[in-house]
């Protein structure tokens, strides 16, 4: 037996697990008893374990811009947030969209040793938005989704083409609703807040209008779509009237938390796509995860260089980080609230991404993967630029403080995070 | 004397006694400029740099006029001939100029919320010398200025501000100083030149104009930028004009007969107020821009006082 945790509060959602007990580890899985020496034993009294967090939208800019986050950087933040498995968006330069570059990621992450690292592979060809990209040579390669990132694939009939196709692999197709003909130069959500700033607008209705030609279009072709980044109520209004089991979605921490009067600092870390929108949006949405209508919550890991962010708003790159606070910022602000249980918050962190992205990873089972997160749910912290893993500081949760603090993170049995080391697997 | 506060970034954050205290500091201001010698060694030793990163004539001569007539030190940065050009950014631009030892910064940016965002991270005094299509307060006091000499009392007038009032910080900043004061605006434009959200602003709205004219006691305009039809907010000029247009016989016919005209310049002739209005009786556009001078050399110095004073640095 390679690991045994004890006194530790087993909590899985998925499968009504609730207690506190001893998990026992072996190769990797989860093991009912074992008769072997003991490898490694972890007293976790008063510590938390949930299936490791998965996530379904980060960047890690390797390749092409390493200079602001690297496979390595963007591991340790992932673990350091607690996540286990973590699917990176293909705007990498190049982009995913040849195995020689899914190969690279897969290679590259095995060296890192950490979290597991998924690469999504693009819907066309350079993320241009003509041609399907060879979606069968990315699957194949271990590509776990489709999506052009960033970029919102504008033709509907590629967008109906995608979804047909992928229909060869049952994975989703991944989209940025955002119509940019509708958001152009816009800095922040158009509503009374960006008038008196004086700020070009981003409508909810650019978001909105292309979710609905994506779950019209899901209907139509019976292909999966994925929408990313939900953030207004109209969204929601749509995939609620729309929803089938070929149309899921997800939405960022800081869409959950976050209002459109956050930007009256002109701070650059409250700007991204899309951008924050109203108090209602987000009482919208709050509502939306406990429904389960929205299944997952994406930490939208977008770092970014000072350089980059310490500009005047309009000059700013879109984009902040996330997975390393993902899960206590939602913890301190919407459990402890009595928002949403800590079931759900759960479910959205791991079981739910898991099942949509077709990774046999999410729960506590006996002879499932053993990839656990263990967490001090007492421990407080205060999100300062220090305290980062990733290369980047652009958190909009600076200056919080927060409770939940990541103690361990397991993935196939392997401790690779324990109290703030990083441990290589592979070496 | 003096305001306590680094910078003037918007009539947001200024209180009704601290825009009446720079109004009253400006007409002792205008007193110095009605002197045969208009020069005051008030700000002697100030150094005052005017950053602009867009094209401007009226705002930046004022400022440089009134820093002249206060003795102070200035140097003109414009975007042109930077190196802005060469990519540093605006916040390496502002340090550069702050460590050669300037007291304030004028700036004029394109993005809103640059100078509040150099604010924060420089020393020097920011006065915001317009922002995108944020904030122009010195402009708005300067029109609060204008009308407090020709109206007994700024509560309870009724204004009507015509024209492009969503891409406006003109109007921005002279709305938010008239409601501090208590008039009573209306604004009008077509739909698409007015924000989908009004009730920050507390305005009523009209689209017509014909509506909007009737018993105001002054009519802002504001100048209609010819993109705007290139970006299909407006069909046509032509069309602009013969619905907008402020005319001779749209006064006689809808509008009181003592209302005046006033208009932040530079003015379109013949587009959004008809040329011979411009310069009638009704027009107060000269007045306002005599007074500019005036105000900035108020914020200037009432700025600079924390700096004069030793007491609060």
């Amino acid at each position: 037996m390679d690991l045994k945790i004890k006194n530790v509060h087993l909590f899985d959602p998925l499968n009504g697990i609730d207690e506190v007990g001893t998990i026992l580890i072996d190769k990797g899985k989860v093991v009912k008893d074992s008769k072997s020496k003991v490898g490694q034993e972890i007293d976790a009294k008063g510590l938390y374990l949930f299936p490791g967090f998965v996530d379904v939208h980060s960047h890690f800019r390797e390749p092409g811009a390493e200079d602001t986050e690297t496979i390595e950087t963007g591991s340790r933040a992932a673990v350091k947030g607690g996540y286990t498995a973590v699917c990176l968006m293909p705007n990498t330069d190049p982009p995913i969209d040849n195995e020689g570059v899914v190969r690279f990621i897969k290679e590259k992450s095995e060296e890192v040793g950490l979290c597991r690292i998924f690469s999504i592979g693009t819907v066309t060809k350079g993320r241009k938005g003509k041609e399907l990209s060879e979606m069968s040579h990315l699957y194949e390669a271990g590509c776990v989704a489709f999506s052009d990132d960033g970029n919102c694939v504008m033709d509907s009939s590629i967008m109906r083409n995608a979804l047909e196709y992928s229909k060869l692999f049952n994975v989703p197709i991944i989209d940025h609703p955002e119509d940019i003909s509708l958001s152009g130069k816009g800095q922040m959500h158009e509503g009374s807040v960006s008038t008196e700033l004086g700020f070009k607008g981003i409508p909810g209705v650019s978001e909105s209008t292309v979710v609905a030609r994506d779950v019209l279009l899901s209907k139509f072709t019976k292909g999966r779509i994925h929408l990313a980044h939900v953030s207004t109520a109209d969204s929601v209004k749509l995939i609620k009237e729309w929803k089938t089991d070929k149309v899921t979605s997800e939405v960022t921490p800081h869409h959950l938390l976050l209002s459109d009067e956050e930007v009256r600092d002109f701070d650059s870390n409250k700007k991204m796509k899309p951008p924050l929108r109203t108090r209602y949006d987000i009482e919208v949405l709050q509502k939306a995860i406990k429904k389960g209508l929205i299944e997952v919550v994406a930490s939208d890991h977008a770092p970014h260089p000072d350089y980059k962010k310490e500009l005047e708003f309009t000059e700013a790159a879109f984009g902040v980080t996330g997975l390393e606070t993902s899960f206590a910022v939602l913890y301190t602000e919407l459990v402890k609230k009595g928002k949403i249980t800590l079931d759900i918050l759960i479910k959205v962190l791991s079981s739910a991404p898991a099942k949509i992205f077709n990774l046999p990873l999410g729960e506590i089972k006996e002879g499932g993967t053993a990839d656990f997160t263990i967490v001090d749910l007492k421990s407080t912290w205060q999100v300062t630029s220090e305290v980062f893993a990733s290369k980047a500081k652009n958190s909009p949760f600076i200056g919080r403080k927060l409770e939940g603090n990541v103690k361990y993170c397991i993935v196939e049995g392997k401790t690779v995070f324990k109290n703030g080391d990083f441990i290589n697997t592979e070496k | 004397m003096g305001l306590d506060r680094k910078d003037l970034l918007g009539i947001q954050d200024l209180s009704s006694n601290e825009i009446k205290e720079i109004l009253t500091t400006a007409e002792y201001m205008e007193e110095i400029l009605k002197r045969p010698i208009k020069k005051a060694p008030t700000l002697r030793g100030i150094t005052v740099a005017n950053l602009f990163f867009e094209p401007s004539t009226r705002t930046l001569n004022s400022f440089i006029l009134a820093e002249k007539r206060l003795s102070a030190d200035s140097i003109n940065f414009s975007a042109a001939s930077s190196s802005v050009l060469k990519g540093e950014t605006l916040l390496d631009t502002a340090k550069n100029i702050q460590a050669m030892e300037v007291d304030i910064m004028v700036v004029r940016h394109y993005a809103p919320g640059s100078p509040h965002f150099l604010s924060k991270r420089l020393r020097a005094s920011v006065i915001n010398a317009g922002d995108g299509c944020h904030e122009h307060p010195t402009q708005a006091l300067i029109d609060i200025m204008t009308i407090k000499k020709n109206f007994s009392e700024i509560k309870g007038l009724k204004i009507a501000i015509i024209g492009d009032i969503k891409h406006s910080r003109v109007s921005r900043s002279l709305i938010l100083g008239l409601n501090k004061m208590g008039a009573e605006i209306t604004v009008c434009a077509p739909p698409t030149l007015l924000p989908l959200w009004l009730e920050p602003f507390g305005v009523e709205f009209e689209y017509s104009l014909e509506k909007a004219l009737p018993g105001k006691d002054i009519l802002y305009i504001l100048r209609i930028q010819k993109e705007r039809q290139e970006e299909s907010f407006i069909p046509s000029i032509r069309e602009y004009i013969k619905n907008y247009s402020i005319t001779y016989e749209k006064l006689k016919r809808f509008a009181s007969k003592d209302v005046v005209i006033m208009h932040p310049g530079p003015i379109n002739r013949g587009i959004e107020v008809e040329s011979k209005i411009a310069d009638s009786e009704y027009s107060l556009i000269l007045s306002q821009v005599s007074s500019g001078v005036a105000v900035r050399m108020s914020v200037l110095y009432l700025l600079s006082q924390r700096k004069l004073d030793g007491s609060k640095d």
